[in-house]
Formats: C-alpha cells, sequence, structure tokens
C-alpha cells in the first residue's frame, strides 16, 4: 500500500497556535518529535496538553503556524493513532469495535477475526469480547480503545492521559502495553500530569504552561537541572497555574 | 345495537371485504414508510454532517414540513398525477401507488428531521474519534445510522403513525375506491358520513389496536437489542 511509504516522523511544529474566539489554547509553540523513546507531554490543567495533541493528530488545524508530518503539512491520515482522554465506545461489541477500527485501516476482510483477537489479547480483554463495550468500566473502556489505536499499527501513538482515572494495577497494565508498543517501534507521545509515570516511561519532556512550551527536554535533564522557574516547582509538587 | 353486533362479528367472523382493507391500509402505510426511510435517512444524515450556505434555511423548512397539511399534500399530489398534470401520463391517481407516493411525502419530513436531530447529536459525540480512526464521509453516514438505529426506529414509528392515522390524502389521491383504494381510514370517514357509527367505531379499534401492535413490537426489539449492543 501507499502508506507504508508515507512517514509521519518527524513531527515539526512550527510556531503554531490554537485558540477558540478569544481563548488561546496554544502560542507559538516549536516542537520537533523524532523517533525514539516516548515522549511525555507534561503541565497543569489547562496547559495545553490535550490541544497540542489534537493538532499533533490532525484533529485540530492550527490558527497559526505550521505542522509538518514527514515533509507534508496536509492533515489527512497518516499512520497516526490517538486515544482521546474519555473515549467513546461504538454502540457494538467490544470485538466490533476493535474490528471496526481494523477495517478503517485497512485490514482485509479475512484476517480481521486473527486481528481482532490477537489486539484484545495484548490488552488483556479476551475474555470480554462479546460484551456490549459501552457496559465496560471506564479501566476496561480505556483499554478496548487502546486496542482500536494499535488496530492502525501507528507510526506515531498519541495518548491524552489515559491513566488519569485507573487504579495502580490497571495503570500499570496500560503502561505495559504501552512500551511494548513503544519497543515495537511506535513513537509515544503521551500526555500526563503524574510525575511517576513520567519518570518510568519517558525518554523527554515537554512542558507545557498556559499553551507555551516552557521546557523540552531529557527525562534526566528535566528533574536534575529544570531551566525554569515553573518546571522546577511542579517537579517540587508545588501549585503552577 | 344489533348493527353494533355485526360490525363485531365481522371483525370477529374476519370478513374478506374487512381483511382487505386493513390489508391495503397496511400495505399502504409500510410501503410509504419504508419509501420514506430510504430517501429520509441518509437525507437526514447528510444534512447532519454538512455545512453549506442555505443549511439552516432548509433545516427550518423541513422541520416546519413535519406540519405539512394532509389536504394539501393531497391537492398536490393529485394536481401532479391526474390527467392533464406532470406525471399524468403513468395513470397514477386513484391507484394506491398514488396514495403511497402521496403518504410518502408526508412522512418524509418527519423521518428526515428527527434523523438529522438524532445524527447531529451523536456526531458530536463521534467526531474526534472517527476522524482519529480515518472515517471517510460515506462510512461516517452508515456508522452514525447505524450506531443510532434505536433512536431512528422512533422516527420510523413516528412516521408509520402519521401515515397510518391519515385520512385526508389518500381519500383525494385514492379516491376511496371500494375494493381497490378503500382503507381503513377512509372507510371510517365514509361510515360515519353515512350514519353506521358501528361499523365506524369498530374499524377504529382495529386500527387503534394495529399501531399499538406495532409500537409494542418495536419498544420490544428496542429492549432485546439494547440488552445485547447498547
Amino acid at each position: 500500500m501507499m502508506r507504508a511509504a508515507l512517514t509521519d516522523l518527524p513531527l515539526i511544529l512550527d510556531r503554531v497556535s490554537l485558540s477558540a474566539g478569544p481563548t488561546t489554547m496554544l502560542d507559538r509553540l516549536n516542537l520537533a518529535i523524532t523517533p525514539g523513546a516516548p515522549t511525555l507531554v507534561l503541565g497543569p490543567n489547562g496547559a495545553g496538553k490535550t490541544s497540542l495533541l489534537r493538532v499533533c493528530m490532525g484533529l485540530a488545524a492550527p490558527s497559526a503556524g505550521t505542522v509538518n508530518w514527514g515533509g507534508r503539512t496536509d492533515r489527512g491520515l497518516g499512520r497516526r493513532a490517538m486515544l482521546l482522554q474519555k473515549p467513546v465506545m461504538l454502540r457494538r461489541s467490544v470485538a466490533a469495535n476493535v474490528a471496526y477500527a481494523l477495517a478503517q485501516a485497512g485490514c482485509p476482510r479475512h484476517h480481521r477475526t486473527a486481528r481482532t483477537e490477537e489486539l484484545l489479547d495484548r490488552v488483556g480483554l479476551l475474555g470480554l469480547a462479546a460484551r456490549p463495550a459501552r457496559r465496560l468500566s471506564g479501566g476496561e473502556q480505556q483499554r478496548v480503545a487502546l486496542a482500536r489505536a494499535l488496530a492502525r499499527e501507528p507510526e506515531i501513538l498519541l495518548l491524552d492521559e489515559p491513566t488519569a482515572s485507573l487504579d495502580p494495577a490497571a495503570t500499570r497494565h496500560v503502561e505495559e502495553i504501552i512500551l511494548m508498543a513503544s519497543q515495537s517501534g511506535a513513537k509515544i507521545v503521551m500526555a500526563s500530569h503524574d510525575l511517576g509515570q513520567v519518570r518510568r516511561l519517558a525518554g523527554d519532556v515537554v512542558f507545557l504552561v498556559r499553551g507555551r512550551l516552557c521546557e523540552h527536554a531529557s527525562v534526566g535533564d528535566f528533574f536534575d537541572r529544570p531551566s525554569s522557574v515553573e518546571a522546577a516547582a511542579f517537579i517540587h509538587g508545588e501549585l503552577v497555574l | 345495537m344489533s348493527e353494533g353486533l355485526s360490525a363485531w362479528q365481522l371483525i370477529a367472523s374476519g370478513d374478506a371485504a374487512l381483511i382487505s382493507i386493513v390489508r391495503l391500509s397496511l400495505t399502504i402505510t409500510l410501503a410509504a414508510v419504508a419509501v420514506a426511510a430510504v430517501v429520509g435517512l441518509p437525507l437526514g444524515a447528510l444534512l447532519a454532517l454538512t455545512r453549506f450556505p442555505g443549511r439552516s434555511a432548509l433545516v427550518v423548512l423541513i422541520n416546519g414540513f413535519m406540519g405539512l397539511p394532509p389536504v394539501v399534500v393531497g391537492l398536490t399530489v393529485y394536481l401532479l398525477l391526474s390527467r392533464s398534470g406532470p406525471l399524468g401520463e403513468f395513470g397514477l391517481l386513484f391507484t394506491p401507488a398514488a396514495m403511497v407516493i402521496a403518504q410518502a411525502l408526508l412522512v418524509l419530513p418527519i423521518i428526515a428531521a428527527l434523523t438529522r436531530q438524532t445524527i447531529e447529536d451523536l456526531w458530536r459525540e463521534y467526531r474526534d474519534e472517527l476522524t482519529a480512526m480515518g472515517v471517510g464521509p460515506t462510512g461516517r453516514v452508515a456508522t452514525l445510522l447505524w450506531d443510532s438505529r434505536f433512536s431512528l426506529i422512533t422516527a420510523l414509528l413516528a412516521g408509520f403513525g402519521r401515515a397510518a392515522a391519515e385520512v385526508g390524502t389518500v381519500m383525494i389521491v385514492g379516491g376511496n375506491i371500494e375494493g381497490f383504494t378503500r382503507t381503513m381510514t377512509t372507510t371510517i370517514a365514509l361510515e360515519t358520513s353515512k350514519g353506521d357509527l358501528p361499523l365506524a367505531m369498530g374499524l377504529g379499534a382495529v386500527l387503534i389496536g394495529l399501531i399499538l401492535a406495532i409500537n409494542a413490537a418495536a419498544w420490544g426489539l428496542r429492549l432485546w437489542s439494547e440488552q445485547r449492543v447498547a
């Protein structure tokens, strides 16, 4: 297929702003996402984490500036997938949700059943395949959405606080799936406000405050030598507004 | 009283003329709803998903047409189908086909308007997710129609109710010809004006019973399938 030849990396944001009416969500952001270890997007609520991921996914067009996916600027879907903060389950069974994503990703019909089982097994939901997806718990729905995202075999996998409402066991499970995807070559870009999670997963950290890129550093540098007052305060658990 | 008994006896004994009236009514109504659904469901979905100049006017127009006066629709279809009308050559006036056309026009705005509202609400919920999965325009329409199928059944029932209860349109374009275009509602109107109130009331009871039965069946179907997938 044509798609295989295209690549979305590096993903480069050039002075990207996003605003709706008087509200500015992103303010002249410069950022390069390159292949490698997971990039974690960190920041207080309302810092623009979700907006940044939506722009990276192509769900939102920047009000100013350009987004460049591997040399292309059209928002047409390449090999990107996104796990929304509140995933929406289609009104179908768990298996049908995953099969739907597979079909949209161009997986041929005769492979779908096997691939669906494989993906559900990977997220640990094989036992719930026939259940109506909307009846599952929040954590289970999160994993269905993760299976749907993985169905696209993404080159870039964007995750918007995938463990925000999960208990530690479920969080560990989701982190394992994400690490597995990362090890098999997907570039992970993940919003979080959990510092422990950032230490566990991140290669580099993008720190946002009020829609601005405050800091972009390797995870070691970010925690040991934060270059901004805001980042230092955030790391020490102080309130950054 | 004896006449009243005879009316109920007609129903109980399965009188051939009565059964053919009931069957014609049902066939015409269901055909009209089917035609209106085939056009109205995609039309409503398309209207929900597209933005173009004049869209608001069209939405208001279709919403307003939910309350179209049946006799006006009847008159319009009558003029179109009459011998000297633009579609006169097909000889459809005073046939069941004309009644289906007229009722479908009556039901179409109801189905299209309710579909638009339903799909628009669901699209708001699904938009990011479907876009992130790379679903194209045709896929969106199909997915949204399928995933709102339980709500859309209600839209179809509203259309069915309107068509089944309607008398003015079918009277005008069907002509109330005995054994050919006589339906339950036109029979009731006729028998009432003839003074055969018991027969009219008996038929009225049958009509209400049928409408209730179909709604009950739809409700049961909804409960059953919601337990399985929703």
